[in-house]
């Protein structure tokens, strides 16, 4: 897909599972440099494991914590899940949000500052209804604890 | 109402409860040195006797599953599942969180049961703060001698790595879970060969839930009597039930297997919000058949679910009041599903896009009675025929909403 990296021909037989088992620690410390997994940094991943783009792009495509677009500084994760619905959360939370933003889920606002998405089960049904900042968990939204997260992430920008 | 101090929750009020000081001074790591005086096949022979089942889901023997690891293999491994994401379920986050010690000490006595000499954990990506606290617990445990070599001068060794998954319902399976420690993309591998057989790297490996790994040193430091004479004749020990939706206080409740659903419902969790009455209950997370309230009085064992037309699977209680809207629930269930499914096989990956396509389409009041014939046909067909019981699982909402809530399908189709 992207420039070859350089590495043996590709083949099970070469990989080294010791270094394939690294792949998704190195996809996490990868994804740290710019938010998203660029080509080039498949390819660079590829190149330390000893393993082709194709199978590093295989591995990363599937998990969705891995980014292979750009997303906002911020990306806000609202809780989809049965218990979160059940309490009034899910679509009320991400469209109360969606409508601060001006964006919908799967979008990111103009400047570059929030992503929306909704997203499943985040185990917080018994402090539902939850999300998620970045790697930050919040429970047991309200309105008023939605405006203040969000007015602590605008001023912190 | 049952009378019931918590012993796996015991520790997670107190402060500092994941210290691993806060753990030793209420007793922590005293089963692991008993352990280290008893022989491998005497800590099976316990756990055997205690009658204890994976509190995972699957609800299977542990005793039984460490005595097919082979004795003579040469390198075995065990695998820690903290993948938790069923949902309605949320016990495992807890306990990580807050009490990750008490997951390490059954993780040192499993490896020295079985000979196995290195254990991965494996916790989902989402659990930033779980991550964190596993990471400390384990550095905390070298640091104190209950990791790395000759553990307590027992000459025992054990090593075990943490490893971050990134956002797949499915490596909770264990196979899928196995792929994924690998660097791989989590699909689940088709079985046999078990883990017990070829699990991680094609050895044998024991796979176990969190929560049961935390009964483990109470099994040890109470002996096997003590947890068997909790519970019921096919379900020993205590659960962690997680209770969430329509109740006034939702939370995690350790109590001992058999304790009735209502009793959990109405004296635990504070009952219906708004004194209203129950529509439906999921018993043990959203792949396990929804309960009427006809049935609120069926023991929370796995057999007498079992009985009931349902599962245990994590013992994660869902309650839903007179005023859901169950056709909602079934698309919610299912959408998660569809999201989740790893694409691998057929049926689940488009049997499950075509339930939800029935389903959106009768939600929306749009739909004719073939669109729900059709939704019932795929309820029938797919479960059985897949590599993992995800295709299965996503089926039982819809086909037990069917079954019980028909009327609701019904009039929402012309």
């Amino acid at each position: 897909m992207h420039a070859e990296p350089k590495v043996k021909p590709s083949g099970a037989a070469l990989i080294d599972p010791a270094k394939e088992a690294m792949l998704l620690a190195a996809l996490y410390i990868a994804q740290e440099q710019r938010g998203y997994l660029t080509p080039e940094v498949i390819d660079r991943v590829a190149a330390r494991l000893g393993l082709t783009a194709g199978q590093v792009f295989s591995t990363a495509s599937f998990y969705t914590l891995f980014r292979t677009k750009p997303v906002g500084r911020y990306v806000i994760q609202v809780c989809s899940g049965v218990s979160c619905y059940l309490v009034d959360g899910a679509e009320k939370v991400s469209d109360y949000i969606g409508a601060k933003l001006g964006i919908r889920p799967g979008e990111t606002t103009a400047d570059g500052r929030f992503t929306l998405e909704t997203v499943q089960c985040l185990a917080s049904c018994g402090t539902a209804p939850a999300l998620r900042v970045n790697d930050q968990l919040y429970e047991n939204l309200t309105p008023a604890g939605i405006d203040a997260i969000l007015d602590r992430l605008l001023g912190e920008v | 109402m049952t009378t019931w101090q918590p012993v796996l929750l015991a520790n997670v009020n107190r402060p500092n409860s994941e210290k691993i000081t806060t753990y030793l001074a209420h007793g922590g790591y005293e089963a692991l040195r008993k352990t280290l005086k008893m022989s491998p096949d005497q800590v099976i022979a316990e756990v055997k006797a205690s009658g204890l089942r994976g509190r995972g889901g699957a609800g299977f023997p542990t005793g039984a599953k460490w005595g097919f690891i082979p004795k003579d293999a040469p390198v075995k491994y065990l695998a820690v599942n903290t993948d938790e994401g069923e949902p309605g379920t949320f016990k495992d986050r807890l306990i990580v969180e807050r009490d990750p010690h008490a997951i390490l000490e059954g993780v040192i006595i499993a490896s020295y049961a079985v000979g196995a000499h290195r254990a991965f954990v494996y916790i989902r990506g989402e659990f930033f703060l779980g991550v964190k606290r596993w990471i400390k617990a384990i550095a905390d445990a070298y640091q104190y001698g209950f990791l790395g070599k000759n553990i307590l001068e027992s000459g025992f060794d054990l090593d075990v790595s943490l490893h971050r998954g990134a956002g797949a319902y499915i490596c909770g399976e264990e196979t899928a879970m196995i792929e994924s420690l690998e660097g791989k993309r989590g699909e689940p591998r088709l079985k046999p060969p078990y883990p017990a057989q070829a699990g991680i790297w094609g050895q044998p490996t024991v796979v176990q839930n969190c929560e049961t790994l935390v009964n483990i040193p109470h099994i040890i430091g109470r002996g096997a009597a003590w947890f068997a004479s909790i519970g019921t004749e096919q379900s020993r020990g205590p659960k962690i039930f997680c209770v969430s939706g329509h109740v006034n206080r939702p939370g995690n409740y350790e109590l001992p297997l058999g304790t009735p659903l209502r009793e959990i419902i109405y004296e635990h969790a504070g009952g219906v919000r708004m004194g209203r009455s129950v529509k439906a209950v999921i018993p043990g997370g959203a792949s396990t058949p929804f309960l009427t309230a006809d049935k609120l009085d069926v023991p929370m064992a796995f057999e007498t679910l079992a009985a009931a037309g349902s599962a245990l699977g994590t013992g994660a209680v869902v309650v839903m009041d007179e005023t859901t809207d169950m056709v909602e629930v079934a698309r919610r269930v299912m959408s998660f599903y569809v999201h989740e499914s790893c694409g691998r096989c057929v049926p689940c990956r488009l049997g499950g896009h075509n339930m939800l396509h029935e389903l959106d389409i009768i939600a929306s009041g749009q739909g004719k009675r073939a669109n729900l014939a059709r939704l019932e046909a795929l309820t029938r067909g797919i479960p059985g025929i897949t590599f993992c019981p995800l295709g299965t699982g996503m089926c039982e909402p819809v086909a037990s909403g069917l079954k019980l809530f028909r009327s609701e399908f019904e009039e929402r189709v012309s």
